[in-house]
């Protein structure tokens, strides 16, 4: 017992001292390629009951879900004529500036389809493993996001899998901005709840209001940018409060990923990267 | 232990590993996920004692660990105690008795919660205290206890019943 603890402590201190360098970062990088197949394989059996569970799940809300989606989808044409001339717009009066600007999403990345084999057990780590590695373009600091939005961040990489911080893991924050109003601040894990973000920073003469979109900043300054493309969705405003003594207003944001059923993930790779 | 009931321990604990990171870490019900690694390991110490529970447990983390990128050795030191301390229960005071996987279960869930919240504090990782000790912890206790009879069950009819007439090396025999 006391060896198994001893053996414990060593692994513990030198997979935490070395970091990524370290001889055992090629042992875990060999032990995780031996074990990707069998993660694999149990994530392809368990698929279909995950499915049949959503598809259950669906039958409950179809009725309301659907009378919400004609709503927004007119709502959603609408938008889509007047943002085509906003870009078109946009697209020429870049050419006659010769506008230089930080990478865009999803112009500037080729995204690499990546399934989602492994979560760490507990509520430590908000984090997911990924079937994809560095043999497939992937490397650290990588954003990863969604059809719907961001999903994270890219913080270990072997040949064969990936380990991705989500954006609800208290270490992740986000530079953001208010989609309406323009008003910066950064995405962060909300205290106390698992799957809320909060936009912290935000100046209180800025009128955010609930309803608004919040999308990823992508600021570029001093030779120096931020690990996320602009314009990634990551959720909508759900309540904002302020009180006199606070500095900054507190804003809540419902992320439009659902961070506990992610089967599948993009991750963004920068085209000026891939081969 | 025979070799025989070794390879179905280790069989049983990574099919359990491979399990809880793959499918089960992501069934969130009530703000809380099971552990069914956890309870097959406390389940392995009962059945077979304190040193095999130690050692399965160890192997069961150094999976997790591998498979999930984590810091190598945070699982495998949590798991390791996880089985030791199930053992001994097993071997003194909840010997035969007939709710010792449940009271195990959730005694160890929340002594296992504890200690690793404690781990990642002292690695400096940001844990929030009421999230990791009250939000997630009780309903995975609640969802554990509930796994507890039947994964016993299962392990036991797996490994097998370990030979109780063996005589402890800690035990004094007075009179037979």
């Amino acid at each position: 017992m006391g060896v198994l603890v001893l053996v414990s402590l060593v692994l513990i201190t030198l997979s935490f001292r070395a970091g990524e360098d370290g001889p055992l970062s090629s042992v875990q990088s060999t032990g995780a390629s031996v074990l990707r197949p069998f993660a694999v394989g149990f994530e392809r059996v368990a698929q279909p009951f995950r499915d049949g569970y959503a598809w259950a799940d669906s039958l409950l809300s179809a009725r309301s879900e659907a009378e919400r989606l004609r709503v927004e989808n007119r709502e959603l044409l609408q938008r889509a004529i007047q943002s085509e001339f906003a870009l078109q717009e946009n697209e020429y009066l870049r050419r006659l500036l010769t506008y230089l600007d930080s990478p865009r999403f999803p112009d500037d990345f080729d995204p690499v389809a990546a399934e989602v084999i492994g979560r760490p057990a507990g509520a430590f780590t908000q984090a997911i493993v990924l079937a994809a590695g560095s043999s497939n373009g992937v490397r650290v600091n990588d954003p990863v996001v969604t059809a719907d939005g961001l999903v994270g961040l890219v913080i270990r990489v072997t040949p064969d899998t990936a380990r991705v911080q989500l954006l609800t893991d208290e270490e992740a924050a986000v530079s953001a901005v208010d989609l309406r109003t323009s008003a910066p601040g950064i995405v962060r894990h909300a205290r106390g709840t698992r799957e809320t973000l909060v936009l912290d920073r935000v100046p209180k003469q800025d009128r955010v209001k609930a309803g608004d979109d919040v999308v990823t900043a992508g600021w570029r300054a001093s030779g120096l940018s931020s690990l996320y493309p602009k314009g990634i969705p990551i959720g909508k405003v759900t309540s904002v409060g302020q009180t006199d003594t606070d500095l900054y207003q507190q804003v809540q944001v419902d992320p439009f990923v659902d961070f506990g059923s992610l089967d599948a993930v993009l991750v963004l790779v920068p085209t000026e990267r891939r081969p | 232990m025979s070799a025989g009931a070794v390879l179905r321990g280790s069989f049983l604990v990574f099919v359990a590993a491979m399990l809880q990171t793959v499918v089960v870490s992501s069934v969130v019900i009530g703000g809380g996920a099971p552990d069914v690694l956890l309870v097959v390991v406390v389940s392995l110490g009962l059945i077979r004692g304190s040193i095999p529970g130690a050692i399965f447990g160890f192997l069961g983390g150094l999976v997790v660990d591998l498979m999930t990128l984590d810091t190598m050795g945070i699982t495998s030191l949590v798991l390791t105690l996880v089985g030791f301390w199930a053992g001994r229960y097993g071997e003194t005071t909840g010997r035969d008795r007939r709710f010792a996987p449940v009271i195990a279960v959730g005694a160890i869930t929340i002594l296992a919660g504890l200690f690793g919240y404690v781990l990642h504090y002292m690695l400096g990782e940001e844990v929030v205290a009421r999230h990791a000790l009250v939000t997630a912890l009780i309903p995975a206790c609640v969802l554990n206890l509930a796994l507890a009879l039947p994964l016993h069950a299962l392990t036991r009819r797996v490994v097998g019943e370990d030979d109780r007439t063996a005589v402890s090396p800690d035990v004094e025999v007075l009179a037979r």
